[in-house]
């Protein structure tokens, strides 16, 4: 029990003082129990107030502290940090809120305001009175990082924590890295193309010798937590070994009889069962389709390098974070949307950029030649009825590019964009202005008025009731339609699942405060990074990735962690094991143990997150929340009781 | 006002919590959309942190309502927040129901971080109540 209590009353200036008597509020406070020294201050954050607490703190030795002041959320860390500076630990400070649930809430009733900021600050003293100092739990850490998905951004980040000097694994599930951004071609603004940008990138993730990179790979399996993830990661055998004479190689995928769609090139053409999804891609070595695959023989005769003995393994990896940067799927339009997988000339940005890639001299698609391109934009982004309300951003830029990239490359070409509003932000407003400058046509309208797809005759008519002409009605017969399809979530969300990672309400992984803590999870020692996290261009996800690897780094670095420690505690007497806590934990933070000869739940303070899911389940009331406990609160509720 | 019409409103302890109701309580405040000022709140880490002993420990000591100003689906730690509290609603009303009292003495409702006004309203529909039942 507390005997020192220093309580301090703010005016905010007048925001509390115009409306609660704050002399009354420290006079009916005073002579509580406990309570040595009560004192008004204009502004208890002020330098100078601050100061003369840490000196009330140090000489009069006071053992609690109570502020009474604005909402928390400003200033509790405030005064925990004079707490701390005046040497008293900071789980002895009490915040009580009579600003923004007081003053201000009851600016219409200041005897009511008086009276109730009263028996707040009488809670805030019950709660302070039995309130015990705490360490922050020390974890030690491994320092190293798993890198989940080797596109641009994972990447990135390997390379920049393994300059840093952690150990890393980056873990590609497909056989190949670069992700998303090898499918691209050209990129605004340096005239790179992702090729370019992925093998510059891979060319030093290689170099690194503190980089481990496993492709085919997935983890299956996570024991551990912050510090020290023990993660199981399965490793699919590309069935290639590791020298490989290129002509050989030429004639296996030759003699290969089975074909199957491209996913590479989403479907617009086909491969087979051994491939490389363009050549030169990284690894260099090829894979084979384990699945298409019908173990003919045919390859092994012409190629020495294949090798079916080959099996998938299971690797054991301890790391101290691990950094998602698992990117994102385009929008696949429904059947029908648009005409899309009705007519035969509808396709989706991601596949026009690949029938780009492929024509040579002039724009072909399915042996025509393509002239007029209607482009239709947010498809499956700023849905209306749909769920994807969000913008994928990145899709307006990609789309004038690509126009502009066609009309200077092939004759003829003349592009319609069916836009619902531009938005080439900051640089990419350029594209903008020489896609105008070009001769593109650009056709607007509202959300709930989306233009119309039709099959007439031979001809695709695109329509719309143009908003920028006065709602004139305009068509034109498109050689090609290019649906504008935007960024949406993973459809597999294997990783997402077995780490627990929080999904916005866009569906994409979500951080802990999107301003303040841009890339932490609410999942200890889990950041993330580039498009798993919403849209983002390759800029912003380059920004993510180097912020989720400083993260990372500064978790694994320090070879020690040093914890939040208001999480749950066990009554070990009460707690006859039963596993409803085990249940109830969203984290897997419980464990059964064995102690005095019976079983017992067991807190592992690295994963606790101190949320108190478990607190109302447990049948013999065996767990608290530290600070938190039973007596904290009805002690709080006793105190709150106006004037019975 | 005088003193005597303050106390004799109906007195509601609220469970708001930490991340997410709580912020919209706050901007109720700053947005002086006004209430009844013997609505108190004691701030939680979650809605389904609540144990059903502290709400009839409040309920039997002179509170008139508890309100539980839950996380909903914005729960930063995670889905299940929605059924748990819902649970812990339901498993606290049989409690009251066998004491005697009146089970609509505990409400809840889902307060985003911004729900300033729908809180405002669910406290002012729920004083009205408790006024009128306890007549």
């Amino acid at each position: 029990m507390k005997k020192k209590i220093g309580v301090y009353v703010c005016h905010c200036g007048g925001n509390i003082s115009d409306y609660v008597d704050v002399e009354r509020v420290r006079k009916a406070v005073e002579n509580e129990e406990g309570v040595f020294l009560a004192k008004t201050t204009m502004f208890a954050c002020a330098d100078s107030n601050q100061k003369e607490m840490v000196n009330d703190i140090k000489e009069q030795q006071l053992d609690g502290v109570v502020v009474a002041s604005c909402s928390p959320k400003l200033h509790l860390l405030t005064f925990r940090a004079v707490a701390e500076r005046a040497g008293l630990n900071k789980y002895n400070y009490v915040h009580a809120n009579i600003r923004e649930q007081v003053s201000w809430a009851h600016s219409d009733n200041k005897e009511g305001a008086t009276e109730k900021a009263i028996k707040i600050v009488e809670a805030a003293i019950a709660r302070v009175r039995h309130a015990e100092s705490l360490d922050p739990i020390k974890v030690k850490s491994t320092n190293a990082v798993a890198v989940i998905g080797a596109g641009v951004a994972g990447m990135r980040a390997a390379i920049e924590l393994a300059e840093a000097g952690s150990d890393v694994y980056l873990i590609e599930r497909e056989f190949f890295v670069g992700g998303r951004v090898a499918q691209w071609d050209n990129l605004f603004i340096s005239k790179e193309s992702g090729k370019e940008l992925v093998t510059r990138l891979y060319d030093e993730v290689m170099k690194h010798k503190h980089v481990t990179l496993l492709t085919g790979a997935e983890v299956v399996e996570n024991k551990g937590s912050i510090g020290n993830f023990e993660l199981k990661v399965k490793v699919t055998p590309r069935h290639f070994k590791l020298q490989c004479n290129p002509g050989e190689l030429q004639k296996a995928i030759d003699v290969c009889p089975v074909v199957v769609p491209d996913e590479f090139n989403f479907n617009i053409t086909n491969r087979k069962a051994i491939y490389h999804n363009y050549p030169s891609e990284y690894p260099q070595l090829p894979a084979i389709d384990i699945k298409n695959c019908t173990r003919c023989g045919e390859c092994e005769k012409v190629c020495t390098a294949v090798d079916f003995s080959q099996k998938t393994e299971y690797r054991n990896i301890k790391v101290g974070s691990i950094l998602l940067a698992t990117g994102f799927d385009p929008y696949e339009p429904k059947k029908g949307e648009f005409g899309y997988g009705e007519i035969d000339n509808v396709v989706t940005l991601p596949q026009f950029k690949r029938i780009v890639h492929y024509s040579k001299d002039k724009l072909m698609y399915k042996g025509k030649e393509i002239k007029n391109i209607a482009y239709i934009y947010c498809v499956g982004s700023r849905q209306v009825d749909g769920d994807n309300k969000y913008c994928s951003r990145y899709c307006c830029t990609a789309t004038i590019h690509a126009a502009i990239d066609v009309k200077k490359r092939f004759k003829n070409v003349h592009n319609f964009h069916f836009n619902r509003g531009i938005r080439t932000y900051g640089k990419q407003e350029i594209l903008y202005d020489e896609s105008s400058i070009l001769g593109d046509i650009y056709l607007q309208s509202f959300e709930h008025d989306p233009p119309v797809v039709e099959k007439v005759g031979n001809e695709t008519i695109v329509k719309i009731k143009d908003i920028l002409t006065k709602d004139k009605e305009i068509e034109v017969a498109a050689d090609l339609v290019v649906l504008v399809t935007g960024m949406t979530p993973r459809k597999d969300n294997a990783i997402g699942n077995l780490l627990k990672i929080p999904k916005g309400r866009d569906k994409f992984f979500n951080e802990i405060h999107m301003k303040l803590r841009p890339v932490e999870t609410v999942i200890n020692g889990v950041t993330i990074a580039g498009a798993s996290q919403g849209p983002k261009n390759i800029m912003e996800s380059m920004n993510s990735a180097l912020s989720a690897a400083t993260k990372s780094f500064s978790i694994v670095a320090s070879g020690e962690l040093a914890l939040e420690p208001v999480i749950a505690e066990v009554d070990e007497k009460t707690c006859e094991w039963c596993g409803k806590c085990d249940e109830a934990c969203p984290y897997s933070a419980f464990s059964k143990v064995e102690k005095d000869g019976k079983f017992i739940a067991k807190v592992n303070p690295a994963i606790c997150k101190g949320c108190g899911m478990c607190l109302p389940v447990c049948p013999v009331n065996a767990l608290n929340i530290i600070g938190m406990t039973d007596e904290d609160v009805e002690d709080m509720i006793d105190a709150l009781i106006p004037n019975a | 006002m005088a003193k005597g019409k303050v106390n004799n409103s109906p007195k509601i302890l609220v469970f708001s919590t930490e991340k997410i109701s709580d912020p919209a309580i706050d901007m109720a405040g700053l947005l002086k959309l006004h209430y009844p000022p013997t609505v108190y709140t004691i701030p939680v880490p979650c809605s389904s942190t609540i144990k059903p002993r502290w709400i009839l420990h409040a309920l039997e000591r002179g509170f008139d309502g508890v309100f539980i100003a839950a996380d909903g689906t914005d729960c930063p730690y995670g889905e299940t927040c929605t059924d748990k509290t819902g649970e812990i609603v339901r498993v606290t009303m049989e409690e009251m129901k066998k004491r005697g009292m009146d089970p609509a003495r505990l409400k809840m409702a889902a307060i985003c971080s911004v729900c300033s006004e729908p809180f405002v309203n669910h406290v002012k529909s729920f004083v009205e109540y408790l006024s009128k039942s306890s007549k």
